[in-house]
């Protein structure tokens, strides 16, 4: 390598000077005014093929021809790319010399009939639960329907069954639905934020996340023990909408906070890389790039986890909502009944018209899911429109 | 190595003293030295993972935000080490500008991809006006004009990399680097923004990042040709495609490796 370079420039040089100097000085304009196409390029190749042009045309001059002799010598690598050596592959003889059909058995209507039978499996799975929730909504609407009312949504419960109105129910569990929502959302999304967005990737990092996932798993009735505890019990709160919410907004977070690292994660590093690059700090990248783009993800994940947060029973159970309550509550202070909670209650009772309020106060539930997932749906459109 | 020129003629803009990047015990760059003269368009060229982008990334900072990366050495910007005390990245960013290999616009519309640098960095002019010269630099006004309330995902991709140069341009940085700005793009875009590269020189300091090297012919007026995390030779262009001083550029420039 040093005895090429020692003797191979001075000697590139002298052929560039004398034998191809024509050569070179008509490619050399084009590179000044800085759009030369391929001349360029070929310019280094060219020291080569001089030298073939050099043995072709015997009248070149000795420069040339010593560089030739060098290229004959090996001391200059050779142009030509052998193809086994520099690329590191090696030529597989081809069998397509000797093809034998004999060799595959296709079997295409068997695999064939396999495509379709696996297909109608999957059809029979999504026809099951179809036909299970049909036939859910049709037991509850013969039951319900009939005592469907504006009185019964808007009254208040009563110990006549056909006087049983579930106005506190629904007035108690859009509270719930409110504070959950005012509490977890900020919670989860903040802790999804700080752990995608700031958190190193350490060992605390995987430790917080592995038990974020586990809570996910946690049983509801374990959270209505923990509020009963410590929100109604140490905290002081008692049986108010308050210690219902807290402890909802436990049960969620869980949920909300890995739907949020999700829909960060799914942000494009791009995009961060380009709003860094502009001189963005971290929260303005967060805030202007990052957030919008995940914002249809959170919300989606924020508002399913609401769903559920309002179509439990048994952690509210623990935490005090009651069966019968004859007031609509005003103030995150009061005591309450979720509507839930208020279908247990008439359902657990032995009249058979009490079984019928229920089935409709399950009817207002089921309406009331079916519209949030309908915002949830809206939000996400609207956002993903705008962005 | 000797035999590179270190020091070409003119202001220098960006300077590389002994700086070397390591990503945990793997050193991507070993002590490279090299000066980029200002508004003078600089061409990386070598193989994958020769460093090249590594040294690109050490002039915005941008190498901060990979974790367990270390830097030793300097990168000086008009003088001043760009990772001593004192210096902030985020002013850093605003005042060497990058664009990325593939285009990475903000999924708004063109007219909010241009001023998101500038709102963030506190622009006082008017703002109607930076996204009109803006676009106009960077020659796609003409093709947006009516449309600034579109999203920029609707447009070509080498019209989302044009924009993606308008919007580094918005924040009136000084020096441009472009990391394979045309690889991801087909020849008639590459070509639009080889000329954009050409025209921007008046203007500012260009640094390019390429694989090919037809492009780093076309557009630079020195190439560094970079192997292993080292600058093997750094040179004006014609010179160095026309009579590389080391034998490993021209096995590199004439398809023998690489």
């Amino acid at each position: 390598m040093q005895p090429t370079n020692d003797n191979g420039a001075p000697l590139k040089n002298a052929a560039t000077g004398t034998g191809r100097g024509t050569g070179v000085s008509a490619q050399r304009p084009t590179f000044q005014v800085g759009r030369p196409s391929a001349p360029a390029m070929r310019t280094a190749d060219g020291v080569v093929r001089g030298n073939a042009d050099a043995s072709m045309q015997p009248a070149a001059s000795g420069a040339a021809n010593s560089a030739a002799s060098d290229a004959a010598n090996g001391v200059s690598p050779n142009p030509v790319r052998t193809p086994a050596e520099p690329l590191g592959l090696e030529r597989v003889p081809s069998d397509a010399a000797q093809r034998d059909p004999s060799r595959f058995a296709p079997r295409i209507s068997q695999r064939r009939f396999i495509a379709k039978a696996f297909a109608a499996v999957c059809l029979v799975a999504t026809l099951i639960g179809v036909v299970v929730l049909a036939a859910l909504l049709v037991d509850l609407l013969r039951d319900g329907a009939g005592r469907l009312s504006f009185e019964m949504i808007t009254g208040f419960p009563s110990r006549f069954a056909d006087r049983a109105g579930i106005g506190p129910a629904v007035a108690g569990s859009a509270w719930v639905l409110f504070l959950t929502a005012m509490i977890a959302f900020p919670l989860g999304v903040g802790t999804a934020i700080w752990l995608e967005e700031y958190a190193d990737n350490n060992r605390w990092k995987r430790l917080i996340e592995m038990n974020i996932a586990n809570l996910a798993g946690v049983p509801s009735i374990v959270y209505g023990i923990l509020g009963l505890t410590l929100f109604v019990r140490v905290m002081g709160l008692g049986r108010s909408l308050m210690a219902a919410a807290l402890t909802l907004a436990l049960l969620i977070l869980p949920v909300i906070i890995i739907a949020s690292q999700e829909a960060l994660k799914a942000v494009p590093r791009s995009i961060r890389l380009g709003a860094y690059a502009l001189g963005a700090t971290r929260w303005e990248t967060i805030q202007h790039q990052i957030l919008p783009m995940a914002m249809p993800g959170v919300m989606t994940g924020t508002i399913l986890a609401l769903s559920r947060a309002i179509g439990e029973a048994a952690p509210v159970i623990l935490v005090g909502a009651l069966g019968f309550v004859a007031f609509i509550p005003t103030n995150p202070s009061d005591q309450y009944t979720v509507l839930p909670f208020q279908i247990f209650n008439w359902v657990s009772r032995p009249q058979p018209e009490f079984h019928e309020v229920a089935a409709a106060a399950s009817l207002v539930l089921l309406v009331l899911l079916l519209s949030m997932s309908g915002i949830a749906i809206w939000l996400r459109n609207k956002y993903t429109r705008r962005s | 190595m000797s035999s590179a020129i270190r020091n070409p003629t003119g202001t220098i803009e960006l300077e590389a003293r002994d700086l070397s990047v390591l990503y945990g015990e793997t050193r991507a760059l070993k002590h490279v030295s090299l000066s980029i003269p200002d508004r003078k368009v600089v061409a990386f060229i070598g193989p994958s993972g020769c460093g090249k982008s590594t040294l690109l990334r050490c002039f915005n900072r941008m190498n901060d935000l990979i974790p367990g990366v270390r830097i030793e050495g300097e990168a000086l910007f008009q003088g001043r080490n760009l990772y001593g005390a004192g210096v902030d990245a985020v002013d850093v960013r605003r005042r060497i500008g990058m664009v990325f290999q593939k285009p990475n616009p903000f999924p708004k519309s063109i007219y909010d991809n241009v001023l998101f640098g500038p709102k963030i960095n506190g622009y006082r002019g008017d703002f109607s006006e930076l996204v009109e010269r803006s676009l106009r630099q960077a020659a796609l006004w003409d093709e947006v004009k009516d449309r600034l309330d579109s999203s920029a995902l609707a447009l070509s991709g080498g019209q989302q990399q044009r924009l993606c140069i308008a919007r580094a341009l918005a924040v009136e940085p000084e020096v441009l680097l472009m990391d394979e700005p045309a690889s991801a793009l087909d020849p008639i875009a590459t070509q639009k923004i080889e000329d954009l590269i050409y025209e921007l020189k008046q203007d500012y300091t260009v640094v390019i990042v390429t694989h090919s090297m037809q492009q780093a012919a076309r557009v630079s007026d020195h190439t560094a040709f970079l192997y292993m995390g080292e600058v093997i030779e750094y040179g004006a262009t014609n010179e160095l495609f026309t009579n590389p001083r080391e034998e490993r550029t021209e096995a590199y420039i004439t398809g023998r490796f690489g």
